[in-house]
């Protein structure tokens, strides 16, 4: 790899940005934490982070105009990365606090995990598995789990969870009890997935690399 | 097949230092917080929770410059509280690195800090952190400052107060326990998860893997905190590193009272036992 590879953080400034930030700087990847769409679509690969509520996140990237930024970036071909609120804002809506549209790019819901069983503590919170549903296939850019085997833990912290349309976008699944949602989604070059690689210590790291380093 | 039990350092700080005590009393400095965490995540620590030991006392923070840089290092989730009283405190703490933060005091002087605080920043942000103390009568009253100053509320009924007002997790701490290696009040664990259905952590008396065991083996625990049993494994492995051996820190340690009856144990060490157990535990390798 030619380094610097550049990576966009994108700021919708209500999450802890410096998490991923710091992660990727580990890494050797040079980080601009930014909302501006020049920088943005310069960068090398891009990242949606998130914590907080989903209305409020999609109230900010509208004020700051970040749907052009997050569509065109996606629309380059260069990795996209979207982690957790990040994950869900890429679907068509959310039922959190209310009904609210997200960014429409992956079909599919966010819901409650109360739907999921109402027995479950909520939030997922702590360290879990995640079970690859599918391979890469020809128009995928890259494989983020290529070097993590079924028996590695990431960490999650969470109480909304997305139910995609198309099966085909699941890339991994992880059960909780007795019940399994959708971790992880692949489609071309956005992997989006609802644990924090970047708080999953080593084998978190190794997926970032994945991504990144081509 | 489900999440792991969490495994969490519990570090309480005061100004630049580690420190430890018996029932939150008589703090003893055992060295540098960064250290420690660098140590206890190469260990495979799944968190770390940071307790500002006298921030609620004076009003001040002094903790965000140890976030900051132990969030450059260690790539867990960081929990941190102590003196958090108002949004731009939350809001402090993240922007140093914290992912969570605990709050105690002001939860219980305003309890619509709660559904402020998780409203913005979401539950899963906002862990409330409940010091029980048992009563004459048997019953647990939720106590601030350290254990210093009783609310008066029963540790139960603020539970679920607290989970309906939007808190994301809580971290149970028997105040009577604590720095004792004589255990968890195990009672109390249990009426406290079966009051509430937010992930439940509790603190306060490892003073063996045994001990550990017996609370997570039965219980639905989320986590458990712990203090002594890995600080004192810390300091055996890196006396040189933090210079104990010079100051004769080491003896003191030694001889004291609230680590004499705790076994000093390796967050590893301690995973391994609990997964021989059948404890579901992520081993880092």
């Amino acid at each position: 790899m030619n380094k610097p590879y550049k990576i966009a953080v994108i700021d919708y400034q209500i999450s802890n940005m410096f998490s991923i930030k710091n992660a990727l700087t580990v890494l050797g990847f040079d980080v601009e934490v930014t909302s501006d769409y020049s920088t943005i679509m310069s960068c090398d690969g891009a990242i949606l982070p998130g914590v907080g509520s989903f209305p409020e996140a999609m109230k900010h990237i509208k004020e700051l105009n970040l749907e052009a930024s997050i569509n065109d970036f996606i629309a380059s071909g260069k990795p996209f990365l979207g982690i957790c609120l990040g994950f869900q804002l890429l679907f068509d809506k959310s039922n959190e606090i209310e009904d609210t549209f997200g960014l429409g790019i992956i079909p599919g819901e966010v819901k409650h995990m109360s739907g999921l069983d109402a027995e479950i503590r909520i939030p997922h919170v702590g360290w879990n598995k995640v079970q690859r549903k599918q391979l890469p296939n020809i128009k995928n850019i890259f494989d983020p789990l290529k070097k993590i085997n079924a028996q590695e833990y990431f960490y999650f912290i969470h109480s909304f969870y997305v139910e995609p349309a198309d099966i085909n976008d699941i890339y991994t699944i992880t059960e909780y009890n007795d019940y399994s949602f959708c971790s992880s989604i692949l489609k071309d070059n956005i992997f989006a997935c609802q644990f924090h690689p970047e708080k999953s210590g080593r084998k978190g790291a190794e997926i970032l690399s994945e991504i990144f380093n081509r | 097949m489900s999440l792991a039990t969490r495994i969490i350092p519990r570090l309480d700080i005061k100004g630049p230092n580690l420190v430890k005590g018996i029932h939150l009393e008589g703090l003893r400095v055992l060295g540098k917080p960064e250290s420690f965490a660098k140590f206890y995540y190469e260990q495979g620590a799944d968190e770390l929770f940071y307790q500002d030991v006298v921030a609620s006392l004076y009003g001040r923070n002094s903790l965000q410059d140890i976030i900051s840089r132990t969030a450059k290092e260690v790539f867990i989730p960081l929990t941190v509280g102590g003196g958090i009283r108002n949004i731009e405190d939350i809001s402090n703490m993240l922007q140093a690195g914290a992912d969570k933060v605990s709050i105690n005091t002001s939860a219980i002087s305003n309890p619509e800090f709660i559904s402020l605080a998780s409203n913005i920043y979401g539950s899963s942000t906002i862990v409330i952190c409940i010091e029980a103390i048992k009563q004459r009568d048997g019953s647990y009253i939720a106590f601030t400052d350290n254990g210093r100053n009783s609310s008066g509320r029963e540790v139960i009924s603020w539970a679920k107060e607290v989970e309906q007002l939007g808190a994301g997790e809580i971290l149970l701490t028997f105040v009577d326990q604590e720095g004792s290696g004589k255990g968890f009040d195990l009672i109390l664990a249990r009426q406290v998860c079966d009051a509430v259905k937010i992930p439940v952590v509790i603190h306060g008396g490892a003073g063996s893997m045994q001990h550990i065991l017996d609370a997570t083996k039965d219980l639905p625990l989320s986590g458990v905190a712990i203090a002594s049993l890995f600080h004192y494994d810390f300091i055996l492995h890196n006396r040189q590193i933090e210079g104990y051996e010079e100051e004769g820190n080491i003896d003191f340690l030694k001889s004291n009272r609230s680590l004499s009856s705790i076994d000093s144990k390796s967050i590893k060490e301690l995973k391994l036992f609990l997964l021989d157990n059948n404890v579901l535990c992520r081993i880092d390798e």
